[in-house]
């Protein structure tokens, strides 16, 4: 076991699946030469050499579209936008052409895409450099979703991702980089579509991902003191999204609460409450709370920006609410 | 072989070559003829977009291609996959949205996509396929196979961003791929002169160091001829070309346009250079028999007919289809 980094963990996992197949190669904007805007990437242009890892100007349509024309033939790209908000930029060839090339062709093509993405607040970016861009994709049928929160789900999404006959896009979260975790020489693949107990309890169901898993955590954490039991879930992938674990979960506890760091409307933290609001109504003691920021752009300033992003403090309130209703 | 430097005499292969090239326009434009009138009737939904008039640019282009080449084009996009060599009762069959049509009913007019003629689809956002064509190139680049990609757009592509990131981007690369713009003169329903700074479109290769050429999109010979030396460029590793084809559209932007835009005697002018008329009249100087170049135009008349005739006896998809095709494994 060596203790890995998340970032470390994503260089591992780039540089095992560049070594497990040729039809896979890398390109973005300064993931060879420079090692990448996060240094998620350090080492890989020089081990693997420019045919297979391709610096690219800052054209995030030529990137993207590139991949996809690259998988229609039958390589497996993996393509990275460095800011998950520049998904904006590309959202044409994400939304119109990656996602239904296939069922616009009557399965003729198949596209084994990754998009590979840094995103997230927490970290004073501001407003186009920090948002959880996940949520604006999951009102397209034909992505899959990956948003991993420790080191060993970093490794073992991009395995998979990469490994997938489907696009993935695989969102890296900026806050945890620095994130450590003992993983083997040769960590697991994480299944797309399969959620992590991340810590069991019988009074509520908190649900999270990412930097919220942590923070969650650290709420379960102090709310064990006062005698309360959380049962914290880490979906992993938002889509395809693992329901029945969670409803499984709120169908002993009652009790639901979803913690996202990004606002409410059209994310999946509302669709989640929809559905077990629709699905599991009778099951629940208490309404479904949903912990979010403000409907604001992120803020800059420090203060500004702690206050935007749920905390343990407020989620450990959501919970106790739940639990008094 | 230049359609401006007759030969004094065809050999019987190249006469047969020649008119070949003729069929195929004439099959086209046959098969375009019937979506307009079947649209009428109610067989094509939402809209469809009609080449009438650029047929030259498709099979020109297309026919300088070789096995393992591939093709991307627009929602106006019929000829092009029909002369890569789609068949045509599918092709009909998808505009119809019919189970056994190209894609399976999923796509419709703006869509046909046949993989196993390198006709990697047709797109329905403006400019949105030349990414993808880059990326087609790419594979034969990194692969080593030496195909070439051709990928068709309109004039008015070249005002979007995604026309800008494709050619720097090939360019820088060297990819494998030629760039063939149909300037019709429209732009949907705009002229090009109030959407566009500059006359010649193909000036823009300058921009991305590429070279760029203006050529007669309604002479068959000169689009083949320009696109052949566009390909064994690309092929031999020297990058990507611009190719601007002028040509027009002698039908609106869509079926509900009526083009009642277009200057008096404009649309005659053209029809008078109309590309099937132009190379009739150059396998008649080059000595074709008048009845053999009817009986190319009667071969298509007839293949389209039957085709057609097929394709309105297949069966709409089974609602089972709907949940199909979004993903390879779920």
């Amino acid at each position: 076991m060596t203790e890995t980094t998340y970032k470390g963990a994503i260089n591992k996992a780039i540089v095992d699946a560049l070594a497990a197949d040729d039809d896979v190669f890398f390109l973005g904007e300064d993931v060879g030469a420079a090692g990448g805007a996060f240094k998620t990437s350090v080492g890989i242009q020089e081990r693997f050499g420019e045919r297979r890892v391709l610096d690219t100007p800052i054209s995030e349509q030529a990137i993207v579209g590139l991949a996809i024309g690259a998988a229609m033939k039958g390589l497996r790209p993996l393509a990275e936008i460095m800011f998950a908000d520049f998904v904006g930029v590309a959202f044409d060839q994400i939304a119109n052409q990656l996602a239904k090339y296939r069922y616009m062709t009557g399965g003729q093509v198949k596209l084994p895409v990754t998009i590979h993405l840094a995103s997230g607040g927490g970290a004073g970016f501001g407003a186009q450099h920090s948002q959880a861009a996940e949520n604006w994709l999951l009102n397209i049928p034909g992505l899959k979703l990956a948003v991993p929160g420790t080191p060993a789900d970093a490794y073992g999404l991009m395995r998979a991702a990469v490994e997938d006959d489907d696009p993935v896009l695989f969102f890296e979260h900026k806050g945890l980089f620095n994130v450590k975790e003992d993983l083997p020489e040769e960590p697991a693949r994480v299944e797309l579509g399969r959620a992590e107990v991340v810590r069991e309890g019988d009074a509520v169901t908190v649900v999270a991902t990412q930097l919220m898993r942590h923070r969650a955590l650290e709420a379960a954490d102090a709310l064990a003191g006062k005698g309360i039991a959380v049962e914290l879930i880490d979906p992993r992938t938002l889509v395809p999204f693992d329901f029945a674990t969670i409803a499984t979960s709120v169908d002993r506890t009652n009790h639901l609460v979803v913690v996202q760091e990004a606002p409410a409307g059209g994310s999946w933290g509302a669709t989640l409450i929809s559905r077990i609001a629709a699905e599991r109504f009778e099951m629940l003691d208490a309404p479904p709370a949903l912990v979010v920021p403000p409907d604001t752009p992120v803020p800059y300033a420090g203060a500004l920006e702690a206050a935007w992003l749920p905390d343990a403090e407020k989620i450990a309130a959501a919970v106790e609410a739940s639990l008094a209703y | 072989m230049n359609e401006r430097t007759r030969p004094a005499k065809l050999s019987a292969e190249e006469r047969a070559e020649q008119l070949e090239l003729l069929r195929a326009m004439h099959e086209i434009r046959f098969f375009e003829h019937e979506c307009g009138r079947l649209f009428a009737r109610g067989e094509v939904r939402g809209t469809t977009h009609l080449c009438e008039g650029q047929e030259a640019v498709s099979v020109g282009a297309c026919r300088a291609l070789r096995e393992g080449d591939s093709m991307t084009c627009t929602y106006r996009g019929h000829g092009a996959t029909l002369a890569m060599g789609a068949p045509l009762d599918e092709s009909f069959g998808e505009v119809f949205g019919r189970a056994p049509g190209l894609c399976g009913g999923k796509g419709g007019s703006m869509h046909l996509t046949d993989l196993r003629v390198g006709a990697l689809g047709s797109h329905a956002i403006v400019g949105a396929h030349l990414p993808i064509a880059n990326g087609a190139a790419f594979e034969a680049r990194y692969r080593g196979t030496g195909a070439v990609h051709a990928c068709f757009f309109g004039d008015g592509s070249t005002n979007i961003g995604a026309f800008h990131e494709s050619l720097n981007l090939a360019s820088i690369w060297k990819l494998p791929v030629v760039f063939v713009c149909e300037n019709n003169l429209y732009g949907e329903y705009s002229p090009l002169a109030t959407t566009t700074p500059i006359e010649r479109l193909a000036d823009r290769a300058a921009a991305y160091g590429m070279p760029g050429e203006r050529i007669d999109g309604n002479r068959v010979l000169e689009v083949r001829e320009a696109v052949a030396a566009a390909v064994e460029r690309a092929r031999a590793g020297e990058g990507p070309t611009l190719i601007e084809a002028m040509t027009y559209r002698q039908k609106g932007h869509s079926r509900t346009d009526p083009a009642k835009y277009r200057p008096e005697g404009e649309l005659e002018e053209w029809l008078a250079r109309d590309p099937i008329l132009l190379h009739g009249k150059w396998l008649a100087e080059a000595g074709v028999e008048q009845a053999e170049i009817d009986a190319a135009e009667a071969a298509a008349r007839e293949a389209v007919g039957e085709a057609l005739e097929r394709a309105l006896a297949w069966p709409e998809p089974e609602p089972a289809a709907l949940l199909e095709d979004v993903w390879v494994a779920s």
